[in-house]
């Protein structure tokens, strides 16, 4: 920015460089602008109505929010959008560093393992929801007759209030654990060869080179990650449309799901606006953290 | 793939339990397609047979056919196709002009702006979501193609696009640039013959995220469009599922039908893909 300023003395090629790049920048800024930044200025203006889609519209301040802190529904949507979070997330990490761990090696049929492990994640959340409401699927489903097999009569699945959370978290799980994988396994290959041969030298095992140099090493991915998994999972809602529809009563109703039900089916816009915005601070809170914490105990930041 | 530390397994019994653990968790995440495959292909009552057959005992091609005839699945796939199509275009080309102008266009403001563009990111869709139902719906736009069309160009698509874009365009040396100006060239010109086909594994990477993205997108479309004529692939087959839910034959090879594009793509481009996704995840 300073070097601009000096440089306007220089003439024409600068006074071309600030109208070029604008020129360039101005179609996706625009874009931005209209699409993005003037939406969530609305979007917040319109917490604070009450806002259906026909009919009067009235400003009535924080009632939104103050209805949404005595709404049963939204605590227990909240209680089942943690509940989601939290049994996904860590199963997603800890299955991603052990597949990392096995596939950053070299071996025979490597190739042939990761693809399988990474086609879901190139699936349509929606094909692999449905395929998968199936494998639940109460007397057709694969999971079901394969139990069968071995004489159990298996449950209905999506239909129990105690399985039907834990069945879309499996599901969700394998469907985007290879992501994670891939970030590991590239953070893998970029720790120098030489701490290994240190820690070796020091007469470190597998396991203790594990911990002691590969985990701490590559601490900024598995941050990275486990942050992007948690924002990732509080804005589930696909698998949840197409396996649940939030049932059976309530139990897998999550936030996103809540809001899409508050605005899109019952039009209750200034409302949905709300509980939309609690979604943003939450977000928000765990970005800020992010980069706070990243600065703290990430090990090597080697970010530019 | 390059070795890493202590590469290979030494001990044979190690190996095989490396390679058990890994088969059974593939064969996880493959058994679910290949009962889908097997589904599509079987008559209505080999679907409850008992025990279950992975190999249908007669192989009804009909299924694939008749989805035809159930749902307007050639829409759905048509509908798709061209937004993609058009997306991606869409998307690159917008996106790398902004990048070159942000990597190396020294105009006043570009930092500031680059910053507010980044920022944006993290607004989850889902509040801008509820404003943009009502913009559309004062243009007219609703059960349109416009802003499944025009909401990932210049949504956060764009933005992640721009931020690809730039990073590959600052990697290029400024005497290229130089030497280009000094023989007349205008900056279009250097953005489009000398930029963009250095460009090319960032547009590559580009092109396979954006386009496996707005394939999958579910949600503006479940939003946006109302009409069967108008839905995409994902859309119109999470509706179908109550209509042809209990028809588990014609679902699976709906959905046999829509996953084979990106499979197509996938294996086309796996390499790049896997690295693109390993790169940008590392930069964030």
């Amino acid at each position: 920015m300073k070097d601009v300023g000096k440089n306007r003395r220089r003439g024409p090629l600068v006074r071309e460089a600030q109208i070029a790049g604008w020129l360039f920048v101005s179609p996706m800024v625009l874009g931005f602008t209209l699409l993005l930044l003037f939406p969530m200025g609305q979007a917040l203006f319109m917490s604070l109505m009450d806002w259906p889609l026909l009919g009067e519209r009235h400003f009535i301040g924080l009632h939104n929010y103050r209805n949404i802190a005595t709404d049963h529904l939204f605590w227990k949507v909240l209680g089942n959008t943690l509940y989601f979070t939290v049994g996904l997330v860590p199963f997603n990490i800890v299955l991603a560093l052990l597949l990392a761990l096995l596939l950053s090696k070299s071996f025979k049929g490597i190739g042939l393992y990761r693809t399988a492990i990474f086609v879901p994640v190139m699936t349509s959340l929606i094909v692999w929801s449905i395929v998968w409401k199936y494998m639940f699927a109460t007397d057709s489903g694969l999971i079901n007759q394969v139990l069968l097999l071995l004489d159990i009569r298996g449950p209905a699945w999506l239909y129990d209030e105690k399985l039907a959370m834990p069945s879309v978290i499996v599901t969700s799980v394998l469907k985007n654990v290879g992501l994670n994988m891939v970030l590991f396994i590239a953070a893998m290959q970029q720790v120098p060869r030489s701490l290994y041969e240190a820690a070796m030298l020091d007469g470190a095992g597998k396991g203790k080179s594990f911990f002691n140099v590969t985990l701490p090493m590559i601490t900024p991915t598995i941050f990275l990650t486990v942050v992007m998994t948690i924002i990732g999972s509080l804005k589930v809602f696909g698998q949840i449309y197409v396996m649940t529809q939030g049932g059976p009563s309530s139990s897998t109703k999550v936030l996103v799901y809540y809001i899409w039900e508050k605005a899109f089916k019952l039009f209750q816009m200034g409302y949905a606006s709300a509980l939309a915005f609690v979604l943003f601070f939450v977000v928000l809170v765990l970005t800020l953290l992010q980069w706070q914490l990243r600065k703290r105990w990430v090990f090597n930041e080697s970010d530019t | 793939m390059k070795a890493t530390p202590n590469a290979g397994f030494s001990r044979p019994l190690a190996l095989l339990g490396v390679y058990s653990i890994l088969s059974f968790i593939s064969l996880i995440m493959l058994v679910p397609f290949l009962w889908m495959l097997s589904t599509s292909f079987k008559e209505p009552q080999d679907i409850f047979t008992y025990p279950p057959k992975l190999i249908p005992p007669a192989f009804r091609l009909q299924n694939y056919v008749d989805v035809f005839q159930l749902i307007p699945f050639h829409r759905f796939y048509f509908n798709s196709v061209y937004i993609a199509f058009v997306v991606v275009l869409g998307t690159v080309f917008f996106a790398s002009l902004a990048g070159y102008a942000f990597a190396k266009i020294p105009f006043k403001g570009r930092n500031i702006v680059f910053l507010i563009l980044l920022s944006a990111m993290m607004i989850p869709h889902e509040v801008t979501a509820i404003p943009m139902f009502l913009f559309m719906r004062e243009l007219n736009w609703i059960d349109t193609h416009v802003p499944l069309i025009l909401l990932p160009i210049f949504g956060a698509g764009g933005v992640f696009g721009i931020f690809v874009m730039r990073q590959f365009f600052i990697t290029v040396p400024t005497e290229l640039e130089e030497a280009a100006m000094i023989d007349g060239c205008s900056r279009f010109r250097i953005y489009a013959q000398i930029m963009l086909p250095i460009a090319k594994p960032g547009l590559a990477t580009l092109t396979i995220f954006t386009f496996v993205t707005v394939w999958n997108e579910f949600f503006d479309p479940l939003i946006f469009i109302n009409s069967r004529h108008l839905m995409t692939l994902p859309l119109g087959l999470s509706l179908f599922t109550d209509e042809v839910g209990t028809s588990w034959h014609y679902l699976m090879s709906a959905t046999v039908m829509a996953t084979v594009p990106l499979l197509i793509v996938f294996f086309l481009a796996q390499r790049r893909f896997i690295e693109g996704v390993a790169m940008t995840g590392l930069k964030e």
